[in-house]
């Protein structure tokens, strides 16, 4: 009885909303839709770990309300990422673009796959030991026997 | 040495080579001339973003970035607040710039104005011009981050330097005066 009354108010819980105060929201729900998934993508750049949806700071709260100005305003996610990236840089994007300096990024674990399976394959591929000499032979014989 | 005891002196070899890259990393950290939570600017090479502001006591006017663009020589702008702790650390550096002849001109962050101007009263105001940023949307151009921020501004208006937490003597000595020597 207990465990069905914690998962229902488990359930009944719901999401966190990421922002906490109601009033920075926009009144068109799929405008703040929009909003809280650009500002998840969007670094805190004072905690620079965080989103500016997560993120406590008063400089996320100050980009969070720009974000739903130019979403508002009519602006493109990509117009109000290039918006954000011009003044911050790539570092405020917590998904990364793919260009020449980020591709290293982007392909590690592709690369690290392939060092991977190369130095697998090199394993394998080695010359099995060769087999015992006479002499080792003995020496085994004689430690096996020593063992029993 | 045959090829099996180089390698076993490999890992030796890559954490000597660590460890010389870490003091290297925390000897400039201590010097303050580092921080690792640094951001490259976006903004070094072009243009500064133009904005007006309004004055800030005991400055009658503010400025704008026509005249930071007019003023005939390169411009250091210092985003600091009367809240912010480091602000208070880089004064006695920032006195010295300014008495050294280095145009330093202030913009208050989020800054109540009556709490700028105590705290100019306070320590002493190095700065030419002064105004005040009350909303930060001159500073989200800018890209600062935190306070205090500096960035120097070269007499075509040009972005050529930004630094991301107090000036300390080693950085004026080590970055700041080359690269006034170099735009005057």
């Amino acid at each position: 009885m207990s465990r069905l009354l914690l998962v229902l108010l488990l359930l009944a819980a719901g999401p966190a909303l990421a922002i906490s105060d109601p009033r920075e929201a926009l009144p068109d729900p799929a405008q703040e839709q929009r909003a809280e998934a650009l500002g998840s993508q969007l670094r805190c750049l004072v905690c620079q770990n965080e989103s500016i949806e997560d993120s406590g700071a008063d400089l996320a709260r100050d980009l969070r309300g720009i974000v739903r100005q130019r979403i508002a305003a009519g602006d493109s996610d990509a117009q109000v990422i290039a918006w954000m990236t011009s003044r911050y840089g790539e570092f405020v994007r917590l998904r990364p673009h793919f260009d020449a300096s980020t591709a290293l990024l982007w392909a590690s674990p592709v690369l690290a796959l392939l060092l991977a399976g190369a130095l697998v394959l090199r394993r394998r591929g080695a010359a099995p030991p060769p087999p015992l000499s006479a002499h080792e032979q003995q020496e085994l014989d004689r430690l096996m026997r020593e063992d029993v | 040495m045959n090829r099996r005891n180089l390698l076993l002196l490999a890992p030796l070899a890559v954490a000597g080579a660590a460890g010389v890259g870490f003091y290297a990393a925390l000897e400039r950290m201590r010097r303050g001339t580092f921080d690792p939570h640094s951001l490259p600017s976006p903004l070094i090479g072009k243009p500064m973003p133009s904005f007006v502001l309004p004055g800030q006591a005991p400055a009658q006017f503010g400025f704008s970035s026509d005249e930071v663009w007019a003023a005939g020589s390169p411009v250091l702008i210092n985003f600091f607040a009367s809240w912010c702790v480091p602000c208070a650390l880089e004064h006695d550096e920032l006195m010295q710039l300014a008495t050294s002849g280095v145009a330093l001109w202030g913009i208050a962050y989020k800054d109540k104005p009556e709490a700028a101007a105590g705290f100019l009263q306070e320590h002493g105001n190095p700065f030419a011009r002064l105004a005040a940023d009350r909303t930060g949307r001159t500073a989200i151009d800018f890209g600062v981050y935190g306070v205090p921020e500096s960035y120097l501004i070269d007499r075509t208006g040009i972005v050529r330097w930004r630094w991301a937490g107090p000036i300390t003597p080693a950085i004026t000595a080590d970055t700041l005066r080359p690269l006034l020597q170099q735009f005057a």
